[in-house]
């Protein structure tokens, strides 16, 4: 078994209106399966509302599903007594920069993570330096988060949880909230922990320029996988992402407006580079 | 008629060992009517330059005209250029607050002291603009999505009737379709009602297709002030201070490079086909040949 | 606006003070505000002056910087020396229509206004050179004692450097939020009480959303890196004493001996 499989899971909220009398029941995770391996680099698409951050807390047993079964390393989070060990293999980043820092020092909050494990203290400190180090945030240890860019508090979350070890990390959403050069940041820096530390990087998203290198990807719509495959793959179906409210990137876009006007290309065309070698074979 | 920035400073957390210079020599016009999309990293001092078109931060030095009125003068009237500048603030949802949707824009227009049938009558306008379906305007605005809660933001401010609306950010966070149809609203919006729009964006790619002039703001100073297409020529330039050009304008870049003889201007992906196109079928040795 | 307010907050610079242990700081600054207290000549007075002096100058923060924060207390300093000059009744020196200033009104102004800001001076150095972090730590280190008395010692700790963290935040978020209502034309500076007050909702009901929801975001990051209490944590910074610190105590009761027994002295 990989580092995560999920089997027919399914999560349903129950909505209450203000007496709290019940109104209905949303699913918002709909029969979903997926198995990831170690090492992977693997993005989850979709629109907002589509159900990928309530599938990805599930990774992290912040949720339970209501069917279904979601191993993490093989460990069943729907058994209590092994959600601490889930979620030391299967570290977890969300959207918002400011609600999730800690420490009022960007190396404490670092710490954070292993103290709550019971780290030893100089055990602690190497990790807190390594993390740092992994995502170019060494130089800035002394700071106050209140200091640092968007970007940079992403780089501080990505590195707490570094700090504990995982073999996986979740992302969720991690630079919805940022500036073009935060994006970048961020995302340089998940790639880093992939190819460099081998951690296994599920990354949820809803920019397509940040999946293009993904060993796989997900598509996600109403709570349902809706596509799966290569990013190439993905990309080729330009009309049906537009269907499921996602964009895709300039130069895919400009090459299957190519392809309309009767010019051959082939499908599913990701890099500036591979536009004019076609284009110009 | 129109908005004039004069020689304006601002330096943020003066006399602080922080102190930042925010603004920097700002001269700057915009006439009525016009679409204009404003471009700069965090911190270049865009957010800075908005509130200061509406009065909430005074400028240190430097003199700004609305209407041929200098809005310094002691006798100006704050809360009449407040309702004539509209500011709609990143997040802008954040700041809802009443319990359903409808109250909630009535807000702007009573505190212009309007009565209440006017102020409802202009809500109801304003909702309407923003593409709200009816039925939720009785809703209350913390159940809806993130879309439909910023369309009811906007609307809170379009509610006051302003002749300048000025929009700091108003996608962010939003999935890629939420973002188009906000952007085509709001382009809909200045073409049916000659509104001038200020749009604050740090993506190029955004408001390319959308605004007929880019100003950007780089340190607190105005970088470039053109037409879209002249603007994204500096794209090298662009890129030093950490934005972009879009993507299209590298693709065109790169085939020229290789010696395709693509028109280097076109801005969107439309453009961008037909030069594309067009240059294939004239090159002799094309693939189409 | 509300950021404007530097009283007490953290000033990051390297000192041997900013490295000491912040227990002896807290203990320090508690015995340096009671010797305030003691003294009863301008001795004692001059003294804790000196030592203050030399305190600051260990502080590597900037004077400037800390007589900027007195801003925050000089409305209060103004009444307390106003009410002393004015109110205390004794021997006239000067009478003006029909306020007196007495001998013993003027000799209590000077001495109130006098330990009211070498108080301010004194605690706020702790809180410059020291990170809300290591306060708490400190404090949670120095009350252990009292969880024999089930008080949860780490778990108040925990809920006031978190607060500490997001007081800026949400400071930031009253000043934005404030911007945006105003730009809708909300009225916060004019009008009775009561209409002042509910010119407030539309600013407040924003700004518990928000709160409410970073809580909620923060537990679920809290719980997201295993943090389950204090119960089997580790420390990456464990309080420790080190000789730096015996010798700040030395140096605490130097002072104290030196100064109360000057400052008793009766001349």
């Amino acid at each position: 078994m990989g580092i995560l499989k999920t089997q027919e899971v399914v999560y349903e909220y129950i909505r209450r209106d203000e007496e709290g009398n019940v109104e209905g029941i949303t699913t918002a995770v709909d029969h979903v399966n997926l198995e990831v391996e170690q090492g992977q680099f693997i993005a989850v698409l979709g629109h907002n509302g589509s159900g990928k951050s309530t599938l990805a807390k599930h990774i992290n047993a912040i949720l339970t599903p209501t069917e279904g079964t979601v191993w993490v390393d093989g460990m069943n989070t729907s058994e209590e007594n092994k959600v601490w060990d889930i979620r030391q293999t299967a570290g977890m980043v969300f959207q918002n920069p400011d609600n999730q820092i800690i420490g009022q020092v960007v190396e404490e909050d670092v710490g954070f993570g292993p103290e709550n494990m019971g780290v030893p203290t100089k055990e602690i400190w190497e990790r807190v330096e390594e993390s740092l180090k992994a995502v170019g945030m060494y130089a800035y240890r002394k700071y106050s988060p209140n200091k640092l860019s968007g970007g940079q508090k992403q780089r501080v979350s990505i590195a707490g949880v570094l700090a504990m070890h995982p073999k996986c990390i979740v992302l969720d959403e991690p630079t919805a909230m940022l500036d073009p050069n935060g994006r970048k940041e961020v995302i340089r820096a998940a790639r880093g922990l992939n190819q460099v530390e081998g951690v296994t990087v599920i990354l949820i998203t809803h920019y397509m320029e940040e999946i293009i290198h993904a060993d796989k990807v997900f598509v996600m719509d109403s709570g349902k996988i809706a596509m799966e495959g290569t990013p190439r793959e993905i990309f080729s179906q330009v009309e049906r992402l537009q269907e499921l409210r996602l964009d895709v990137p300039q130069v895919t876009l400009l090459a299957h407006e190519l392809q309309k006007r009767g010019i051959e290309l082939p499908n599913g065309i990701l890099t500036i580079e591979e536009l004019a070698d076609c284009l110009m074979s | 008629m129109s908005i004039i920035l004069d020689h304006v400073n601002y330096i943020y957390g003066e006399d602080t060992p922080f102190a930042i210079k925010a603004l920097d020599d700002i001269c700057l016009t915009i006439p009525d009517g016009q679409f204009v999309g404003i471009i700069g990293h965090t911190g270049s001092g865009k957010s800075t330059l908005m509130q200061h078109l509406n009065g909430l931060v005074k400028a240190g030095s430097g003199r700004i005209f609305f209407n041929g009125e200098d809005i310094y003068e002691k006798d100006f009237d704050m809360k009449k250029l407040r309702s004539k500048v509209g500011l709609v603030f990143q997040y802008p949802e954040h700041q809802l607050f009443e319990i359903d949707v409808f109250s909630d824009v009535c807000f702007g227009p009573k505190n212009l002291g309007l009565e209440k049938r006017e102020a409802e009558l202009r809500a109801y306008d304003a909702l309407r603009k923003v593409g709200l379906p009816d039925e939720l305007f009785y809703q209350s605005p913390f159940e809806l999505s993130g879309g439909q809660k910023r369309r009811v933001a906007i609307a809170g401010v379009l509610a006051m009737k302003p002749e300048v609306l000025i929009l700091d950010e108003p996608t962010a966070g939003l999935d890629p379709k939420g973002r188009d149809e906000i952007l085509h609203q709001i382009k809909e919006l200045q073409q049916s009602s000659g509104m001038t729009i200020l749009l604050v964006s740090h993506s190029m790619e955004d408001v390319a297709e959308y605004v007929d002039r880019i100003i950007v703001m780089n340190k607190g100073r105005v970088m470039y002030d053109d037409i879209p297409k002249r603007v994204f020529g500096h794209y090298k330039e662009l890129e030093e201070v950490g934005l972009a050009a879009p993507q299209v304008t590298y693709i065109l870049r790169e085939l020229k490079r290789r010696g395709l003889p693509v028109d280097g201007n076109a801005t969107t992906i439309e453009e961008a086909a037909d030069t594309i196109a067009e240059a294939l079928k004239r090159r002799p040795s094309g693939k189409l040949f | 606006m509300l950021r404007d307010i530097t009283l007490g907050q953290y000033y990051q610079t390297d000192s041997i003070l900013h490295r000491l242990d912040p227990r002896v700081k807290l203990a320090g600054t508690l015995l340096y505000i009671v010797s305030l207290f003691f003294f009863r000549n301008f001795i004692g007075y001059f003294i804790a002056a000196v030592f203050l002096a030399l305190v600051i100058k260990l502080s590597h923060v900037p004077f400037k910087f800390m007589v900027k924060g007195m801003k925050a207390i000089l409305f209060l300093l103004l009444i307390t020396v106003v009410f002393n000059l004015f109110l205390t009744p004794g021997e006239t020196l000067v009478s003006l229509w029909k306020f007196t200033i007495t001998k013993e009104g003027l000799r209590t102004a000077v001495t109130m206004a006098v330990r009211l800001v070498m108080l301010v001076i004194g605690s706020s150095i702790m809180t410059l050179t020291t990170t809300p972090n290591n306060l708490t730590d400190g404090m949670e280190k120095g009350m252990r004692p009292l969880r024999i008395f089930k008080v949860p010692v780490h778990e108040v700790a925990m809920m006031m450097s978190i607060a500490l963290r997001f007081i800026p935040i949400l400071l930031e978020e009253t000043d934005k939020i404030m911007k945006a209502q105003i730009a809708r034309g909300a009225d916060f500076e004019s009008g009775n009480l009561v209409k002042r007050a509910k010119a407030l909702v539309p600013l407040l009901v924003p700004l518990f959303i928000s709160a409410f929801r970073r809580a909620n975001d923060l537990a679920m990051a809290m719980e997201a890196r295993c943090y389950r209490g204090g119960e089997g944590r580790t420390k990456m910074k464990p309080l420790a004493y080190q000789k730096r610190d015996r010798a700040a105590y030395l140096c605490i009761f130097v002072y104290l001996a030196v100064s109360i027994g000057a400052g008793r002295l009766m001349i």
